[in-house]
């Protein structure tokens, strides 16, 4: 048996200095063993007790921000062979992900239990989708990218057709489902031209070895559009925007919610990673795919949301015209765009939490369970019967459509400010006035729920803890106004 | 060389049609055998490339595995293939046309020369592929091996949650209760007049 020495333990590579690795990547480890144990106390728990469940996905993410603070003295450092890299932004993404996914599951509760939809595998598979997300943020390599991306879609197509007797919520589940697949399969694609021109799937040497060519390979920009269009249709940006209108009304509100933040903070660190970190070179060449999407985006997500009577598919056409505005911070290629774009993603993030929650705490008379509050009719007279939503919601429409006093003002204003900056003055230009056209529909709910008069009542649910959850969230957008910066140091500070 | 090219398009003359054929044939069953040997070639495929783990590996999971699987469920359902094909013959023509502007951009843009720097060395002929995919495996691609991992338990986590029902009506044995049955629980004497 010759065999026997090629499998001598001296051919194998030194293991012992990888043991510092494992101990800076105990955030996610830890993340997995929690996920992994709460799953199993979910199951011998019993279905119906999922009050364990959510405590315990609460407690896990609490820690994981603490751990993540932590981990910030690692900070730029590459591990596993340029698998994984810790950075500002890493951390800084990380942790908005578990603050964004807590709230999430505040506010979703006391919807899942009023619909009885109440079962232990939401907060699992949203734990899951958490640790994609955060594989995602460290991701240095085209394949640790790809499997954190798979990781969070996975938990994403499952978490809409989470309630199975809903017909709308498994067609959604479908669309989304092949759609992403069709994505995913472009975006491998791409990459595996990348690898075959330069040899390499890691993408700081991917960086290096563009830096070093004189003249642009053309099957380098033809594999860098199948990765834009990867990107395109995990934020959802027109026309790859197809799926998110459906998924947004066909889904629970609960998971739409889920799906309307925190996976918006995972696409940005996608496009980063992969635009900025790997394909900076081919800057010139990517910076006119994104105007095209952009100027796409903003035109069609804010005239088509005008048509539109349901509420959750008009914040859909509105997250795509806000999807315009990160891309528009993203095209710039220097930090300060990045920073923009990022703070404009914070802050989307923030308002459509806000918003998505507003939805789920009110409810409608109708006996069907599977039917939310949806139709923007449902709205009117709101200010009478809850003025307090209705404060909140006026807030969050005023932010949304930008005007000062709230924090999406300031959104919008450093993103121009970064066009202004690199001379695209007709971007700017084209931005301003789609935003104007975009007002006119966040300012329709707000007039019918102060305007107009009550048609039905509806009720909201008693839940102290989200109600308060969603009075911090409403206020933030005033408080962030007021102090811009210290969200916005934070943005600059991890570009820097 | 000449020999290796013949064998090469003979494969991948034989994918491309099996591909074709699983798209257009009428019969689900067919179309499934069409896919066990579009698999098939490119194992074969694989084998050529010296990836002999992989080529094995791709016929034994997907042609023994996953496709056996496949044809049982596509037996077992009743697909209505007049209804799924309706609008086939409407989007042909759109299809096609640009299906072959497409693959005409890519031979254009894909040609030899961009992957020169990709080239790469033949292998010793004592090289072990599966040593060195393990050794992979476990070294430089560790972190992403144990990622895969966890996609599969979602992946399983998801098809539970999304197709396990509690069965009210469904029979089934109790044996603590059969061990306890005694006569008196079962039979019933009763007193018939002659």
């Amino acid at each position: 048996m010759n065999s026997l020495d090629i499998y001598s333990i001296d051919s194998l590579p030194d293991m012992s200095n990888n043991l510092m690795d494992w101990l800076v990547l105990m955030p996610e480890i830890f993340m997995l063993l929690a996920t992994s144990t709460i799953l199993m106390i979910g199951l011998f728990a019993g279905r119906k007790d999922e009050l364990l469940t959510y405590i315990l996905s609460l407690a896990t993410l609490l820690v994981m921000i603490f751990l993540l603070v932590a981990a910030n003295k690692y900070n730029d450092s590459i591990l596993f062979d340029g698998m994984y890299v810790i950075d500002g932004l890493a951390n800084f993404i990380k942790i908005l992900v578990c603050i964004t996914v807590i709230a999430v599951f505040v506010y979703a509760r006391p919807y899942l239990l009023n619909r009885n939809f109440a079962k232990p595998e939401f907060y699992i598979l949203g734990l899951f989708a958490t640790l994609g997300m955060l594989i995602m943020a460290s991701a240095q390599n085209f394949i640790t990218i790809y499997l954190g991306l798979e990781l969070l879609s996975l938990c994403l197509y499952a978490l809409v057709a989470y309630v199975r007797d809903s017909n709308n919520a498994s067609e959604a589940a479908i669309k989304y489902f092949v759609l992403g697949a069709i994505a995913s399969g472009m975006l491998l694609y791409g990459m595996s031209i990348v690898y075959g021109i330069t040899g390499t799937l890691n993408l700081s040497e991917i960086s290096l070895y563009l830096a070093n060519q004189n003249d642009v390979n053309i099957g380098l920009i033809f594999a860098l559009t199948f990765i834009v269009i990867g990107v395109a249709f995990k934020f959802g940006a027109v026309p790859f925007h197809m799926w998110v209108p459906d998924v947004y009304q066909g889904a629970p509100t609960a998971v739409t919610l889920f799906i309307a933040t925190a996976p918006k903070f995972a696409a940005f660190v996608m496009a980063i990673r992969l635009l900025s970190d790997g394909l900076q070179p081919l800057h010139i060449d990517w910076q006119q795919m994104l105007i095209i999407l952009a100027v796409l985006s903003l035109i069609f997500g804010n005239v088509i949301a005008i048509a539109q009577t349901h509420i959750k598919r008009m914040l859909a056409y509105s997250t795509i015209s806000h999807i315009g505005f990160v891309l528009l911070g993203l095209l710039s290629g220097e930090s300060f765009g990045y920073a923009s774009a990022l703070f404009y993603t914070a802050v989307y993030v923030l308002m459509a939490a806000g918003t998505f929650a507003i939805l789920l705490l009110l409810k409608n008379d109708s006996s069907n369970l599977y039917e939310d509050v949806d139709k923007l009719s449902d709205f009117k007279g709101l200010s009478q019967s809850h003025p307090w939503l209705a404060f909140l919601m006026l807030l969050l429409m005023f932010s949304m459509a930008g005007v000062p006093l709230t924090v999406g003002f300031y959104a919008k204003l450093y993103v121009l400010q970064s066009l202004v900056y690199n001379d695209f003055i007709w971007l700017a230009v084209l931005a301003v006035v789609m935003s104007i056209v975009g007002a006119f529909y966040y300012l329709r709910v707000i007039k019918y729920m102060y305007f107009d008069e009550i048609e039905d009542t509806l009720t909201s649910q008693n839940a102290p803890i989200a109600t308060a959850v969603l009075s911090i969230n409403g206020l933030l957008i005033v408080g962030l106004f007021i102090f811009p910066n210290y969200l916005l140091n934070y943005c600059v500070s991890v570009f820097g | 060389m000449l020999i290796q090219s013949a064998v090469f398009y003979f494969f991948a003359i034989i994918l491309v049609s099996s591909a074709v054929a699983m798209i257009t044939v009428r019969n689900p069953v067919h179309a499934a055998l069409f896919l066990v040997l579009a698999f098939f070639t490119s194992g074969a495929l694989w084998i050529m490339l010296e990836a002999e783990f992989l080529g094995i590996t791709l016929v034994l999971v997907y042609v023994g595995a996953v496709m056996v699987l496949f044809l049982f469920v596509v037996m077992m359902l009743d697909i209505n293939i007049a209804k799924m094909r309706a609008g086939f013959a409407k989007y042909l023509p759109v299809g096609l046309i640009v299906g072959a502007v497409m693959a005409a951009e890519m031979v254009i843009i894909l040609s030899k020369s961009n992957f020169e720097h990709a080239q790469v060395k033949p292998k010793p002929p004592d090289y072990s592929n599966t040593q060195e995919l393990g050794e992979l495996l476990f070294t430089e691609y560790v972190y992403p091996f144990e990622i895969a991992g966890v996609i599969l338990l979602v992946a399983i986590i998801a098809a539970i949650t999304l197709t396990m029902r509690k069965r009210t009506v469904s029979k089934h044995q109790k044996p603590h209760q059969q061990i306890h049955a005694d006569k008196t629980k079962r039979v019933r004497l009763v007193d018939i007049e002659k």
